[in-house]
């Protein structure tokens, strides 16, 4: 499968390592389609590929917009491309979030980090269609006030739906007023029904363990927690092997999962 | 019957605990509230109480010359504040501050270890619950150390 | 119990004079024939343009560790069993370029990389690697994803099976299933006879290709006596294994130890250096690597061969999943022999041994599930009397 062109339409800053670039295909008038949760392979020539989860809205679009963090030489080479660059894109690949199962539930979207980027579409998408679900919280960790992510937007969704909004941060800067604290303690005093909760969870390995165990804490079973698991891709379609997990490949099986299907393999040592 | 008894009952702290030791926390315990910037104590004090937050957030800090005033954690709704009161030598270990306008149930520590030398069972259930604060509390500011979210390139090798 | 090597249909007899015909014929219809030759102390897979290039009157032995090439005392061709490369080599080449990128203005335009070769006959391919290639087809070609590249290698390819006549040291096919009979996949198969001074073939088609071809070739029909021999040398094979796996809930048992003492036992011998990987007719785990060249305003694209004994190649940003060689070793043995068959529906083993002898420090996949299973069993019989 060879990586289809794709022009930069805006490249923005999220944060100091973090930035938000948007694409669309060359071939003009050409549509672009998938769902939340899902990622592209992004290709600079000469350096390589790198997976990306999509992060603005979903479905047939136009334009695609993918959050990258540097933490590489792939990604920083992408990040310093400019408006009307061109590089090449592979995808959608990857099993989505299921979003339409969470209808006439509680939802909890947890995410952690960098792990907001592939939440975003789906809870754009939950707040667009908000009748067809019961409360809808999002709980949301970073690092520190400056890292975290999609910051105004997060103050407009606070204020244009019903919803409720938590944002932590694991180490407070002056100034900050909201909660200092891992992730995990939001849980707790969130507002969902355990009985009738989907769960979206996504960031490090070890926030989602923990925060999934909090969720069972309160009575929320495996089987309706989704993650998004992340390993080295090198094809995105489960043919070059590098991605598994188990007897799973994340990029075709996951990312997302259902976590009673993965929960066993987590505990184990570098699996 | 004191007016705080049913929602003493109720926080998670204390829910499930015999009728009758509810009524002896109850009699040690008052409904207070502080404006946003209100300090509810200050590392080295004595103390000789703790809080149940109803309403805000409070955060404990620690102060450090050049740093200014951190905040290693805060403390919202439901959740309880000040483990000091319990553990010899009952002082302050943080700064407790105030971030929102905040109501909070207090709890005379004095009061609680009086009553305790009493009914041991009393002071034998406190304690299993405390414990179970503290651990949760450890388990948070672990993860919170390991810092999740950062960048640990070259670290492991 | 091996049936007849013809099956159903009856044999034919190629003499040994008439392989150079049957080599002609290939060639006339445009394979390139790859076959076995001695190389280098080995029998490797090589273009091979006349019969007289065939490894004659060699043998080999194969141990743990330890691969000799040996003069034989007859001129038979095929008297080793298998040597350190596989029709894989063709079909799933270790390195491939894939495409070229050029920047023309601020577009990009990406050219063709390596075309596809002529279409190979492979002449002497063993019923442990005809099995490995149907596993290769499973992966690369019965997924929802398919490989072009494979699949333009592997459609025009012509299969010559050759059936072992012993069995080598380190084989297992047997407890695999997986041979020395050659059952399916391939378009001709071959049995070696030396016997009263002659030397000929006994053979099947497995296609309507192979059955073309040897109508062409004109072979005449084997005789009873012929066919006896020839199934005699493949029951000889098959009760001269020299391992055998046991293969019974084995993908239960890897998935039940995976933290089990036994991984760290292996790994303070395993040098990760990824020899049995690279041996192995099945692995499949590929990488891509980019090359630029400025002066030319182009950049490629390369598809090579990668192991999971490479610390890279769970590498996610901050460090790799899989650091130490425990890690490593139990994922590519759990993977081979257990969590192949969630993804694939089979072992991902066909039994050739080469892992086993070609690794320096002498793992035996075998000799390690042996030793697992042993301790388990220990394990789960003292708990039970707990």
């Amino acid at each position: 499968m060879r990586p289809a062109p794709f022009r930069v339409v805006r490249n923005r800053r999220e944060t100091h390592d973090t930035r938000t670039f948007t694409l669309e295909p060359v071939a003009a008038g050409a549509r672009f389609t998938f769902q939340a949760g899902q990622f592209n392979m992004l290709y600079a020539p000469g350096v390589g590929e790198a997976a990306i989860s999509m992060s603005g809205r979903a479905g047939t679009v136009r334009e695609v917009a993918h959050t990258i963090r540097a933490v590489g030489r792939v990604t920083r080479t992408l990040q310093r491309l400019e408006r009307g660059d061109v590089l090449g894109l592979r995808g959608p690949f990857g099993a989505p979030w299921p979003v339409s199962l969470a209808e006439g539930r509680d939802v909890l979207v947890v995410g952690g980090g960098i792990g907001l980027a592939p939440l975003r579409p789906a809870l754009r998408q939950i707040l667009e269609r908000r009748e067809r679900f019961g409360r809808v919280s999002l709980l949301y960790g970073a690092r520190s006030p400056r890292d975290i992510l999609f910051a105004k937007e997060i103050e407009t969704w606070r204020g244009r739906f019903e919803a409720d909004i938590e944002v932590t941060v694991d180490r407070a800067s002056p100034g900050w007023r909201g909660p200092v604290g891992v992730v995990t303690t939001l849980i707790p005093r969130a507002h969902f029904d355990p009985d009738r909760t989907a769960a979206f969870v996504c960031g490090p390995e070890t926030m989602m363990y923990f925060t999934v165990r909090e969720l069972a804490r309160r009575g929320v079973p495996h089987a309706q927690v989704w993650i998004s698991m992340e390993r080295n891709m090198r094809c995105g379609i489960g043919l070059c092997g590098h991605c598994q997990f188990g007897p799973w490949f994340v990029c075709k099986d996951g990312p997302v999962f259902r976590y009673d299907r993965v929960a066993s393999l987590l505990g184990v040592h570098e699996l | 019957m004191h007016t705080l008894e049913p929602i003493i009952a109720e926080l998670p702290l204390f829910k499930g605990m015999k009728p009758e030791h509810i009524q002896l926390i109850a009699a040690c315990a008052a409904n207070v509230r502080f404006e946003a910037g209100e300090f509810l104590g200050r590392e080295g004090q004595p103390a000789d109480r703790f809080w149940v937050i109803r309403q805000g957030r409070v955060a404990l800090e620690i102060h450090a010359p050049g740093r200014g005033s951190i905040t290693l954690q805060t403390i919202g709704e439901d959740d309880v504040v000040g483990w000091s009161w319990l553990i010899p030598p009952h002082q302050l270990r943080f700064d407790i501050h105030a971030v929102t306008e905040t109501r909070a149930l207090m709890f005379d520590g004095k009061c609680l270890h009086r009553k305790s030398t009493t009914d041991h069972e009393l002071g034998h259930e406190l304690l299993r619950r405390f414990a179970q604060v503290i651990v949760r509390r450890l388990e948070a500011m672990s993860l919170q150390l390991l810092d999740l979210y950062g960048d640990h390139r070259g670290e492991h090798d | 119990m091996p049936e007849n090597p013809s099956g159903a249909e009856a044999g034919v007899a190629i003499e040994r004079k008439d392989l150079d015909r049957l080599l002609g014929l290939l060639h006339a219809r445009g394979y390139t024939v790859m076959g076995p030759v001695a190389r280098e102390g080995a029998i490797v897979w090589a273009e091979v343009s006349a019969a007289s290039e065939l490894p004659a009157g060699w043998s080999d032995e194969q141990e743990a560790g330890r691969y000799r090439l040996h003069r034989s005392a007859g001129a038979a061709l095929f008297d080793w069993t298998v040597g350190p490369s596989s029709p894989k080599c063709s079909l799933h080449p270790a390195t491939v370029t894939l495409f070229h990128a050029r920047r023309a203005g601020r577009d990009l335009e990406l050219l063709d990389g390596d075309p596809p070769p002529a279409k190979q006959a492979f002449l002497g391919v063993r019923a442990c690697d005809l099995a490995a290639i149907a596993l290769q087809d499973r992966i690369l070609l019965g997924g929802q994803v398919t490989d072009p590249l494979y699949h333009a290698r592997r459609e025009s390819a012509l299969l010559i099976a050759v059936q072992c006549g012993r069995a080598g040291g380190t084989c297992f096919c047997a407890s695999m299933g997986t041979g020395p009979e050659a059952r399916s996949g391939h378009d001709l198969v071959l049995t070696e006879v030396m016997e009263d001074g002659r030397h000929l073939f006994v053979g099947a088609a497995g296609s309507a290709r192979g059955a073309e071809l040897l109508a062409e070739l004109g072979a005449r029909a084997a005789t009873a006596a012929e066919a006896d021999a020839a199934a005699a040398a493949v029951t000889r094979a098959a009760h001269g294994m020299g391992r055998t796996l046991e293969t019974d809930g084995l993908p239960g048992l890897l998935a039940r130890t995976l933290e089990h003492p036994n991984w760290e036992a292996v790994a303070r011998r395993c040098l990760a250096c990824g020899n049995c990987a690279l041996v192995c007719p099945t692995c499949f785990c590929v990488t891509t690597e980019d090359f630029t060249d400025p002066a030319a305003g182009r950049s490629r694209r390369v598809r090579r061969w990668d192991t999971c004994f490479s610390v890279d190649y769970s590498y996610i940003h901050g460090g790799s999943v899989r650091s130490s060689i425990r890690a490593r070793y139990r994922q590519w043995l759990t993977h081979k022999l257990g969590t192949w068959h969630d993804q694939f529906g089979s072992s991902g083993c066909v039994g050739c041994g080469r892992c086993i002898t070609w690794c320096p420090a002498g793992i035996d996949i075998t000799a390690e599930t042996r030793a697992l299973r042993r301790r388990q069993r220990r394990k789960e019989g003292s708990r039970a009397h707990a």
